[in-house]
């Protein structure tokens, strides 16, 4: 795992390249299999598929990078399916489940910087306290559209919680990428609106 | 062919009946309390000048005067869900607790899964299950958007649903929110009475009823089903329960119905049905001013 990676982010973020099935010569080892959810080991001590991350580190991860308490996730389960695609569903459920989905998508680990999921970020985000950057309405209507802008920002470099004020709290909308004073929405294609027109 | 006329013997005031037909539905949504809550919700509703009007039988549905509730902070957010006030019926009649393991066996596009996910207290487990690949996507998103972690996602014929992945554990409680006829929505589509065809509606039964017999054979002896159309058909509805109901071990309940409704009908068109059939409850559009829902409870076991 490289969770915390001092250097600086490269702007795709994206791990797609990281194969997950180990070197041939290793076949009969457990590997991940695309297919299937299998759940995330306690630790390292536990591993068996070679690079799968621990709940223990993302539990870290979390904590270490946005202030999110690891009892945040006491009631979930973290699981793998595909190589560095992290899920969390609720409650404990059998191993390995080949299903479509398992409760959220929530982090990629595949990449040297981990990334939080949009979805992830919605759901869990309220308990950050770290690496939250608070925008106005317009750049948050601008990173809900997907696009890139400037933003104050005094902190690390990397993924932060993008949140603004809704009903008169701070609500995180999804993760941001910063770079040299520019904060790049990494909200998908699929989730990006345009909020707004006068009142909205 | 007039496809309404066909069911107005069934109606106490046929007049009534086709004139709520011809109009369209009001926007409602559904507060998804898993992310926020009726107040925070319809206070961010207030901030962007969008008015709401809650449910008089129930705070978590507002009634919205935009058609646009998509460009909404809150609805990018995950706190509200598009989703027609008739609609919230089968999840309440299914009524599952905390913790509890339950079906949804034709879920797409997941309004009714998140539903009960947000029933579940989003712990325990959901299983949302969909035959039609193309619609998973759809399922999964609204899902995802709504922050339903309690959830997992199957495709596969609801006939022959699978226990395996579940290690043959049972289900407490399965929804059948069967494919139908559809007439129920023509306040949103009038054009679902053009398809109707009564062949398409007698391959319909035979699915639904065999989806309803496998719902049952999945779920545990005292747990529940419940049986839900968009349909106003008989032949989709009390038919399909009187078929199923000679053939497994449930029985009809009755149950409170949150909405005015009217029981099941024990014939039609010369056929005559299992009395219990009368449990179930038909929601006309004219009784409530929404679309049309058939709702049955069946519990499972002696």
């Amino acid at each position: 795992m490289s969770a915390e990676g001092p250097d600086r982010p490269r702007p795709d973020g994206d791990g797609s390249t990281d194969g997950g099935d180990g070197p041939a010569d290793e076949a009969d080892r457990p590997v991940n299999d695309p297919q299937r959810f299998e759940r995330l080991p306690a630790t390292d001590a536990d591993r068996r598929v070679e690079d799968r991350p621990t709940r223990a580190a993302v539990l870290a991860y979390f904590d270490e990078r946005f202030g999110v308490p690891p009892a945040t996730f006491a009631d979930h389960t973290f699981w793998e399916k595909g190589a560095g695609s992290v899920w969390v569903a609720a409650g404990d459920a059998l191993t390995p489940l080949a299903v479509e989905a398992l409760g959220l998508r929530l982090l990629r680990t595949g990449g040297r910087h981990w990334k939080p999921t949009t979805d992830g970020v919605q759901r869990f985000g309220d308990a950050a306290t770290r690496n939250v950057v608070a925008v106005d309405r317009e750049a948050a209507r601008r990173f809900v559209r997907g696009e890139d802008g400037p933003v104050e920002w005094d902190g690390d470099w990397g993924y932060l919680v993008v949140a603004t004020a809704v009903a008169g709290d701070p609500a995180p909308l999804g993760v941001g990428l910063f770079i040299d004073g520019t904060l790049r929405s990494q909200v998908p294609k699929g989730r990006r609106r345009s909020l707004g027109g006068r009142q909205l | 062919m007039d496809v309404l006329g066909r069911y107005e013997p069934l109606v106490d005031d046929p007049a009534a009946f086709r004139a709520a037909c011809e109009r369209p539905l009001p926007y409602t949504v559904r507060v998804n309390t898993i992310k926020s809550s009726v107040e925070r919700a319809t206070a961010a509703l207030d901030e962007t000048g969008v008015g709401w009007t809650a449910a008089a039988w129930n705070p978590r549905l507002l009634e919205l005067d935009t058609d646009a509730p998509g460009r909404t902070w809150p609805y990018f957010l995950g706190w509200l869900h598009g989703q027609e006030a008739v609609s919230a019926i089968p999840a309440l009649v299914l009524d599952p607790q905390p913790g509890e393991r339950v079906w949804d066996a034709c879920a797409a596009p997941g309004s009714k899964a998140s539903q009960l996910a947000e029933l579940l207290g989003d712990a325990g487990r959901l299983v949302a299950n969909d035959a039609s690949l193309g619609r998973l996507p759809a399922l999964r998103a609204n899902l995802d958007r709504l922050g339903v972690t309690c959830a997992a996602v199957t495709h596969g014929d609801a006939r022959t649903f699978s226990l395996a992945p579940f290690a043959g554990e049972r289900f407490d409680r399965v929804l059948v929110d069967a494919p139908c006829s559809g007439e129920g929505t023509v306040r949103k589509n009038p054009a679902v009475l053009d398809d109707w065809s009564a062949s398409s509606a007698a391959g319909l039964a035979d699915l639904q009823a065999g989806i309803l017999r496998r719902a049952v054979e999945v779920t545990r002896p005292g747990g529940v089903v419940v049986y839900a159309t968009c349909t106003f058909a008989p032949e989709e509805n009390e038919a399909v329960l009187d078929r199923v109901l000679g053939a497994v071990d449930a029985t009809l309940v009755p149950f409170d119905c949150p909405l005015a409704a009217e029981p099941g009908v024990t014939g039609w068109e010369g056929e005559t049905f299992d009395p219990s059939v009368r449990h179930a409850r038909r929601i006309w559009p004219h009784l409530n001013d929404t679309g049309g829902f058939f709702v049955a409870r069946l519990a499972v076991g002696s």
